[in-house]
């Protein structure tokens, strides 16, 4: 063959394997979602993305596929860049075989994760699938297990994205599980385990796809989803934004960014109520301290009596960690614990520092959050703070009781720095439950029994519900203004950057998962 | 006293006994929009709309006091006050329905 030849049998054989069959992307454009290519197209920077692959095939030959020609056998794969970072990425595309799973198609993700893997780059996963392919039979959950086994060995060793643009559902969604941040898309994604056809066939109970594993319930009730967008267009802006926050892999710090400082109309004494009792919204908080005001809150959703997310303070990238008293008064429980012990167990592996921010009752009571393992799920929090070896800074803003003052980063739990508004209550309990337990016996036995309790109730609160007593037993290093926040943290935070601590030797600790 | 049941699962019968937990579920309901409940228990300290009252999304409805603090509950949507189920002065449990909308 002539050399003009080749580079035209090459030039057409890249057209047929890159051009989307013209039904199945009517069909996909119908249901208003991207080709996966265009997806790439759209998160990646102009011209960065380089494909591998293209021309693998698979090679089953029963049920009549051995007739099936699948171009890049349903997944599109490669490397680019995103704002400058470099991503190892893979679309799975549902107009091949419905992105049907197979084992060519499964070994080009785990090639393209053992790239990221040795490369250090972040991996983002477009899952859009209509789950295994059936007549690959045991070689396509093979294909599964390959790709779960690669989430978990690269699991603290690079950032994992996944993006959720269509079904994922049964074994499948447990590749997105594994990672670090699922992404959906309001009416397009969907995850379960078991669809609503096996649950009716084996249960009787009747739920449509959305009900049971849409974006909206993924985001909100579950918490499997970490963020939640109306379009694809602004689940991509997400996805760009995240990656400028997070480092390449666990061996280097994010990128630095010029230090901007928080827009000055946010000021801190006006935020938080005076009575201890009013509720307020602590992002006003984290966003007074943060460069620019920026704050990229994760699993908004969900659990949001903690908020946790992503913030710059002079430059650099620190996770934010806060009780959210607009929200269940800002109580741990189940789903908070769970929440904010996955975010500072991601931040302590990327050497993202932690800064706590506290104003919380305390735990949750009742009979269905114990019922639900309170305890087991509650120890999570108190694990994750005690490993992390990362600069860790906690500001107690208000409320700081019992158990809920120790699983907030307190000093105990290993905190570098721990800062208390003037406002600040440290205590066992609230004076009120705290008076009434101390004194029983007084009140019972008083002339007025209500008011020498409101008498010691008053007492209570003055010597206890304040941060100085905390402060003379050195748990607290330091009460500070509310506008001096920003710039203890800075100096906190400056000082900490070459932090080192030892620990015990171990293969890996058991947390309470 | 416990019951076997069978369940088919890919086309295989299994013979099993359902957990308490199991046999007391509650079937599937998608939450009504035009139902607001409790999500925490509480006391009722004040209302700040009244039947026939239009309501903005995030507009305060009610104050309800629970776990120390008192708890703005606000409008998800905007809507119409059709009935108001509590009081000042009511302890709620979870889940008790406070308003309802048109």
């Amino acid at each position: 063959m002539s050399l003009p030849k080749k580079m035209k049998e090459h030039a057409v054989k890249h057209a047929e394997a890159t051009e989307p069959h013209p039904e199945s992307a009517r069909k996909q454009a119908a249901q208003g979602k991207l080709q996966a290519r265009e997806r790439i197209t759209a998160i990646l920077d102009a011209a960065s993305f380089h494909e591998y692959d293209l021309f693998v095939e698979h090679k089953c030959s029963d049920f009549g596929m051995e007739k099936k020609q699948l171009p890049g056998d349903g997944v599109i794969t490669g490397t680019g860049t995103i704002l400058g970072h470099p991503v190892a990425i893979f679309a799975q595309d549902f107009t091949v075989a419905g992105g049907s799973l197979g084992l060519a198609h499964a070994r080009k993700i785990t090639k393209i994760m053992d790239h990221a893997i040795k490369l250090g780059i972040p991996l983002i996963g477009i899952n859009d699938s209509g789950g295994a392919r059936i007549q690959e039979g045991v070689n396509s959950l093979a294909g599964y297990g390959e790709i779960f086994y690669r989430n978990t060995l690269a699991s603290g060793v690079i950032p994992q994205i996944s993006i959720i643009l269509g079904p994922c559902a049964g074994g499948a969604v447990y590749s997105p599980a594994l990672t670090d941040f699922v992404f959906v898309v309001d009416k397009i994604s969907k995850m379960f385990i078991t669809g609503p056809e096996v649950i009716k066939t084996v249960l009787g109970e009747e739920i449509s796809m959305e009900d049971l594993g849409g974006a909206r319930v993924q985001a909100e009730l579950s918490g499997n989803a970490h963020f939640y967008a109306q379009s694809e267009a602004e689940c991509f802006e997400q996805v760009k934004r995240l990656v400028t926050y997070i480092p390449w892999n666990n061996r280097k710090k994010a990128d630095a960014f010029s230090p901007i400082p928080p827009r000055t109309q946010l000021s801190l004494e006006q935020i938080i109520p005076a009575e201890s009792n009013k509720p307020y919204d602590v992002r006003d908080v984290l966003r007074a301290v943060a460069d620019g005001s920026d704050f990229m809150e994760v699993q908004a959703l969900w659990a949001a009596n903690i908020v946790v997310g992503f913030a710059r303070m002079n430059g650099r990238t620190v996770g934010m960690v806060a009780n959210q008293p607009m929200v269940l008064a800002g109580v741990l429980d189940v789903d908070s614990s769970d929440k904010a012990g996955r975010f500072i167990r991601f931040c302590d592996a990327f050497n993202i520092p932690l800064v706590t921010f506290v104003d919380l009752p305390g735990y949750l009571p009742g009979v269905d959050q114990e019922h639900a393992g309170v305890i087991r799920h509650g120890a999570k929090l108190l694990y994750a703070y005690s490993e992390a070896s990362v600069p860790k800074i906690t500001v107690i803003l208000r409320k700081a009781y019992g158990g809920g003052y120790i699983a907030m980063c307190s000093r105990h739990l290993g905190a570098d720095f721990v800062f208390a508004w003037p406002c600040a209550e440290i205590a066992v309990m609230g004076p009120e439950g705290a008076a009434n337990i101390i004194f029983k016996g007084e009140i019972a036995a008083a002339a007025d029994p209500e008011a020498f309790r409101k008498e010691k109730v008053k007492e209570y609160t003055e010597k206890f519900a304040s941060p100085y007593v905390a402060a003379a037993n050195g748990h607290v290093d330091a009460v500070i203004a509310p506008h001096q926040t920003r710039d203890f943290l800075l100096h906190a935070l400056a000082i900490s950057e070459h932090k080192t601590e030892q620990r015990p030797d171990r293969k890996h600790g058991v947390p309470p998962f | 006293m416990t019951t076997r049941h069978t369940i088919t699962l890919n086309d295989a019968v299994y013979e099993t006994t359902f957990t308490k937990k199991f046999a007391h579920r509650k079937p599937f309901v998608p939450k009504d929009p035009r139902r607001l409940t409790a999500v925490i228990p509480g006391l009722i300290l004040d209302l700040l709309v009244k039947p026939g009252d239009r309501v903005r999304a995030g507009q305060g409805l009610l104050i309800l006091e629970a776990m120390k603090m008192q708890n703005h509950i606000s409008a998800h949507d905007e809507g119409t006050i059709k009935a108001i189920h509590v009081a000042p002065g009511d302890t709620v449990t979870k889940g008790q329905l406070l308003v309802e909308f048109e």
